[in-house]
């Protein structure tokens, strides 16, 4: 018996979302009283696996094979299940972002799991193993139950606490087994953007909509952004209108976060909006009208016209971080 | 090559989401169904490289797993230029009984590209695509969001955390899809919903597979406080609460 919790690294580090997940894992492994291990695939230092002991893993598996450069889901699902099997896992967890949601399901079937996907707690019960999950885009919450033996879930990011709890880590060395017909996919090539705060992970997201009146007038949100160490987003239309970059829409069409804080300055909150916003913690929104609907999602909200409110925002903030 | 895309026929992204029977069914009482977003920008993207690529496109197939009620949803995707419909004839339940009775039908009728969108907006699960590819053995690539056919070769973007990388893949294979793939999504001409009526669709028996998981009750968002509101000429309220409430300056 164990709880398995696949960590993706990034360039050999890992991140917030990979100690959640091996919380996660370690907290569920005590509700099931077995012990979490963590399978990490790549060229990880050992010091840095060794952090995952940290937060409750007490055995870390180490898959290392030239061949692998970049995600290949065939390659990376085949290990998985490996460890899995050698471990004897009962549950295996991932993280709910691009890589956890390649693999996840791919993994489920080789094990026959039932799986459970963006759950953002620990299960209710264990016997039937019952866990709830966001449903309808964040329009209601689903108790789902799973039925087989073995399980899978992914753990939506932002919604469980990385709490530390010191297991000494063991560290262990896996061959798997795998032929050419794994690596049918091939990375040709990585375009990445290294200085900016990524969205999916930032802990304070400025974001901006129609109300912010044309593509030339985002320098003072971008300017608030910097001095909130945030990441920036924005609405449908504008990145189809081209103000900003397809990258940074936010919603049901486009990414879903789940920063601390989301501040919305012009953006009227449409619902296809606030599916991808809703798991954050806490919205603060500016707005002309005072009966747009976005302030019936916030908690704090300011009735102005964005041109007016960020400047003096800025020179408040500025002011404050002096102090 | 032929290309099938897999369609989730949703609830409106706008209807009110309510539940019946003590909280533990989906109220569709009045609902308006729709091609799941994804899923629609998956056909338009497959009717675009059918139209560019000559003949190397036989045919766009599209098929959902659903009772006759789902129809409706395939016709349309019909009027909007796939050659052929296939309804596999069984109530969806779970992520593993839908991606089980794909794959009874590829592996009687095999497809090269298989589209599915990355999520579907009612159980927001992001599975079936990955899950047809394994039942499949086929490789799967996922967070799609560029896919081109150039000289028989097949080219991906796939969008990861920070950025985009460029896939190269053996056919045939899974493509799982999401913003980018396609810009808007196209919609039914007068003319393409006249040929829909006489364009083929054929309804598939359900072939034996398990549920692994069931909803067995749902609950509402608890509902949200009221907006604390601060005045404008006063930012230096909202200021004094990233401080000492957000912490976050
Ligand atoms: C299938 C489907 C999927 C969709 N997916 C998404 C999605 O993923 N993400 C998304 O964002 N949208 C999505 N939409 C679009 C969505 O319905 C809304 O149209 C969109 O979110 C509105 O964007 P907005 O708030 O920027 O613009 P608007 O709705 O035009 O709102 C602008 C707001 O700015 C305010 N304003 C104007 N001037 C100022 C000023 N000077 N200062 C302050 N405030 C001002 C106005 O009062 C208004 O509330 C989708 C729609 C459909 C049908
Ligand atoms: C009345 C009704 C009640 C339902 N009740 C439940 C329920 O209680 N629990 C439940 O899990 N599901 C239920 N479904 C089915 C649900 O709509 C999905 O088909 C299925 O569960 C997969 O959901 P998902 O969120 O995991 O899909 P995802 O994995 O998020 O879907 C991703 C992609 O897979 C493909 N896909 C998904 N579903 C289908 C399909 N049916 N046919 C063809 N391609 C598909 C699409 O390309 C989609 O973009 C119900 C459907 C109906 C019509």
């Amino acid at each position: 018996m164990s709880v398995l919790a696949f960590t993706e690294n990034w360039d050999g580090k890992f991140k917030k979302i990979s100690f959640e997940l091996v919380s996660y894992a370690h907290q569920l492994a005590a509700q099931m009283n077995t012990n979490a291990v963590v399978v990490s695939i790549g060229n990880v230092p050992e010091e840095e696996l060794k952090k995952l002991g940290h937060y409750g893993a007490s055995k870390i598996v180490r898959v290392e094979d030239n061949r692998i450069s970049g995600l290949i889901n065939k390659a990376f699902t085949a290990i998985i299940a490996q460890v899995a099997e050698k471990e004897g896992a009962d549950v295996v967890v991932f993280s709910h972002n691009f890589t956890g949601k390649a693999l996840a399901p791919r993994v489920a079937v080789r094990l026959r799991a039932g799986m459970a996907s963006g759950v953002n707690a620990l299960p209710d019960s264990l016997d039937p193993f019952v866990v709830k999950k966001g449903v309808f885009t964040g329009k209601a919450i689903g108790h789902i139950t799973i039925k087989s033996a073995k399980k899978v879930l992914t753990l939506f990011p932002n919604s469980v606490e990385a709490i530390e709890a010191d297991e000494n880590a063991v560290i262990e060395t896996f061959t798997p087994q795998l032929s050419d017909a794994h690596f049918a996919t091939k990375v040709l090539e990585v375009k990445k953007v290294t200085d900016k705060v990524l969205l999916t992970d930032a802990e304070v997201v400025v974001s901006g909509g129609r109300g912010m009146k044309g593509a030339d007038k985002w320098a003072p949100l971008e300017e608030l952004a910097g001095l909130l160490g945030a990441a920036i987003a924005c609405t449908r239309p504008v990145s189809d209108e081209g103000w900003r970059p397809h990258g940074e829409h936010v919603g049901q069409t486009g990414k879903i976060v789940a920063p601390n804080v989301y501040l919305a300055f012009g953006i009227s909150g449409a619902i296809q909006h606030l599916g991808g916003i809703s798991a954050s913690k806490h919205i603060i929104a500016v707005n002309t009208d005072k009966d747009a609907p976005i302030f019936e999602a916030a908690e704090y909200g300011i009735v102005g016209d964005v041109q007016q409110v960020l400047p003096k925002l800025i020179e408040a903030v500025r002011e404050a971080k002096k102090q | 090559m032929k290309i099938l895309i897999c369609l989730s026929n949703v609830p409106d992204t706008t209807t009110k989401i309510k539940f019946t029977g003590d909280n533990t069914q989906f109220d569709a009482a009045g609902v308006q169904w729709i091609i799941n977003p994804w899923d629609e920008l998956a056909l338009t993207r497959a009717l675009e490289i059918k139209e560019t690529s000559g003949t190397t496109i036989e045919k766009v197939t599209v098929l959902t797993v659903g009772k006759a009620d789902t129809e409706p949803t395939l016709r349309k995707a019909l009027a909007i230029g796939a050659d052929d419909a296939v309804r596999i004839d069984a109530e969806p339940k779970d992520a593993y009984q839908v991606a089980a009775q794909i794959t009874g039908f590829v592996k009687e009728q095999p497809y090269d590209i298989i589209l599915c969108g990355i999520e579907s907006s009612d159980y927001n699960g992001s599975t079936v695509g990955g899950m047809l590819a394994e039942f499949l053995d086929s490789p799967s690539v996922s967070s799609v969001s560029g896919l081109f056919l150039e000289n028989g070769q097949i080219r991906l973007n796939r969008e990861i955390d920070g950025g985009q990388e460029v896939l190269e893949t053996m056919i045939p294979f899974v493509a799982i899809v999401q913003k980018g793939i396609a810009k808007e999504p196209r919609i039914p001409s007068m003319r393409g919903i006249m040929m829909a009526r006489s364009k083929p669709l054929t309804v598939k028996p359900a072939v034996a597979a398990d549920e692994l998981t069931g909803f067995t009750a749902f609950e509402l968002p608890p509902p949200h406080a009221k907006c604390k509101m601060i005045d404008a000429e006063n930012v230096g309220e909202l200021v004094k609460v990233f401080r000492n409430e957000l912490k976050i300056i």
